[in-house]
């Protein structure tokens, strides 16, 4: 019988203690260890989700991106199409110019070269012909010192003449 | 394989200590059945012989001291290795008395007009010449006020509010726990465990909130769970490390004491009916049955208010009483074969610890179940009263009542 009968002492001291650990306990324990518990869910959730939007936002981003490069792509290939055509319209250019250039230059070196060449030709025709005289003068010098031969000369000169 | 073996073995086991208990429940009912032949007995042996009733209600039971162990001493007395524990007393004229419980010397000495009630206080009621069922009104243990000549003085009424054992103890197990949870809740106020991961006693003790948040709290209070929480939270550590504290070897049994469960129970009642709605009072007041059945259920509902929070209190404190006292037989088995004959003894005591062990590592477990149980059922208990009506989902009420059967 005596395990059934509640003993007036431990029951007053139960209860006391039961009563001042739920009061502590429940302010100084439990209140802070559940609301750091909801805050740190909330914590998680709330980063699950923003990570969950920011995914999200880089798939758009990374799709614009995307466009854009493909966008940026086509430009390139149009701006170096229109380079490859400017700079064989300029190799082109140049080509005509180089070649009328040329065509001008070899002109006036061909005329000078004939100028030059009639100058040369006059020069050597006046030097023959000053030579021809001093041989003349020499030769005739010395075969006019002798009638015979001077008119030997004379003759083979007039023949020499005729024949030209 | 290996676990259908494991489970053979321990049903082997169950069985095996099933039979073995029963003895053993026989044998102790005898002494206990027939106070005469105990205490003739008790003479005849004189105070060397075992007795399994004392050492066992003396385990389990309430006392104003710690006992460890007695001997007999040179000089042919009783010797106590005990640790004395304060006594106060009220008794309503004299006021409050307050002195250790080793002036009473074990029930030996009168102080300040106390007596200790023991056996041998009985033992010299009896040589008195005072009959055995006016003895026996006075119960082992408690303390009653006696005149000049050391006999009881049933005018005077004393009240016992001494720290005993049960009280000394649980105040131990709660300043741990108090300091304990404290610590940790200071923990997540400075951060750790909210904005980082928890760490030491956090991590041990934050699923365990989450789980009676989770899945004791949330189903069964609904959205308005929040103002149980610390309640809940309460009871069931309170009980755990009460629980936890009672099963250190030597240790007073104080969840097994019926006062103890008895406050649990009637806050969980206090609670239950502060919360019940008007659903609730109308359902036990005005029960959805036909008019001539009212009769019968009305008074059945009104018990039922009553019957919940005292099942509460028997399951907890039988269990652990229970628990405790198998170990203790199991145990004492091996002197109660020692008085039979040594040899005996020295060769049942390995089939007594093993079962001792085995039991024991139960009552680990029972310790955390029970605690488990019992804030669960009052969560499910203050969920029906709470539940606001509604009639078209009726078998949900009844729902939350198949878990009052376990334990």
């Amino acid at each position: 019988m005596r395990l059934l009968t509640p003993e007036l002492g431990l029951l007053f001291w139960t209860l006391i203690a039961f009563l001042i650990v739920f009061f502590v306990l429940k302010k100084y324990a439990w209140r802070p260890i559940l609301n750091s518990l909801d805050q740190r869910e909330r914590g998680i959730a709330d980063s699950l989700e923003t990570a969950d939007r920011v995914r999200k936002e880089m798939t758009q981003m990374k799709n614009e991106n995307e466009e854009l490069m493909a966008v940026a792509r086509e430009e390139r290939g149009a701006m170096l199409k229109e380079a490859r055509e400017i700079k064989e319209r300029m190799i082109n250019e140049a080509k005509d110019q180089a070649k009328l250039e040329a065509n001008k230059i070899i002109l006036e070196a061909q005329q000078q070269i004939n100028a030059q060449k009639m100058a040369a030709i006059t020069e050597v025709k006046n030097q023959v012909g000053m030579m021809v005289i001093e041989v003349t003068e020499k030769v005739l010098r010395r075969e006019l010192s002798n009638p015979a031969a001077q008119e030997e000369h004379i003759r083979s000169l007039v023949e020499e003449v005729k024949l030209n | 394989m290996v676990v259908g073996r494991v489970k053979s073995l321990l049903v082997a086991a169950f069985s095996v200590l099933a039979l073995s208990f029963s003895h053993t429940a026989e044998a102790q009912k005898e002494p206990t059945n027939n106070d005469n032949q105990y205490e003739a007995e008790d003479e005849k042996g004189g105070s060397g012989k075992f007795d399994a009733n004392t050492v066992i209600f003396g385990h389990v039971m309430d006392g104003h001291e710690f006992h460890f162990f007695s001997w007999e001493g040179s000089d042919g007395k009783q010797h106590h290795a005990t640790i004395p524990l304060p006594i106060i007393l009220f008794e309503p004229g004299q006021g409050l008395s307050f002195f250790s419980s080793s002036k009473f010397h074990h029930g030996e000495e009168v102080h300040k007009g106390y007596q200790l009630v023991t056996k041998n206080y009985k033992e010299n009621l009896k040589k008195g010449g005072m009959a055995d069922d006016q003895i026996n009104l006075y119960t082992d243990e408690s303390i009653i006020a006696v005149d000049a000549a050391g006999s009881p003085d049933n005018n005077r009424k004393v009240y016992d509010f001494s720290f005993t054992r049960n009280v000394v103890q649980m105040m131990l197990a709660l300043g741990l726990l108090v300091f304990l949870m404290i610590s940790i809740a200071n923990k997540y106020r400075t951060g750790q465990g909210v904005t980082s991961a928890p760490k030491g006693w956090q991590g041990a003790v934050e699923p365990v909130i989450t789980f009676l948040r989770d899945e004791v709290a949330k189903p069964n209070l609904g959205p308005g769970y929040r103002k149980y929480m610390p309640l809940l939270l309460t009871i069931f550590f309170f009980i755990l490390i009460n629980n936890i504290f009672g099963l250190v070897p030597g240790a007073a049994n104080v969840t097994g004491n019926i006062a103890f469960t008895a406050v649990l129970g009637v806050v969980a009642f206090l609670v239950i009916t502060f919360s019940g709605s008007k659903h609730y009072w109308g359902h036990i007041l005005n029960p959805p049955v036909p008019f001539g059945i009212k009769f019968i259920m009305v008074p059945v509902e009104i018990l039922s208010i009553f019957t919940k929070p005292f099942a509460l209190i028997i399951r907890l404190f039988a269990n652990m009483l229970a628990g405790h006292i198998i170990i203790i037989c199991l145990i004492s088995l091996i002197f109660i074969f020692g008085n039979l004959s040594t040899g005996v003894g020295i060769g049942f005591s390995p089939i007594s610890i093993a079962f001792a062990v085995f039991i024991y590592l139960i009552e680990v477990l029972v310790a955390f179940i029970q605690a488990f149980i019992f804030t669960n059922l009052t969560a499910v208990f203050i969920g029906q009263a709470a539940e606001e009506g509604h009639d078209v989902h009726h078998e949900d009420n009844e729902a939350p009542d198949r878990p009052v059967i376990i334990g």
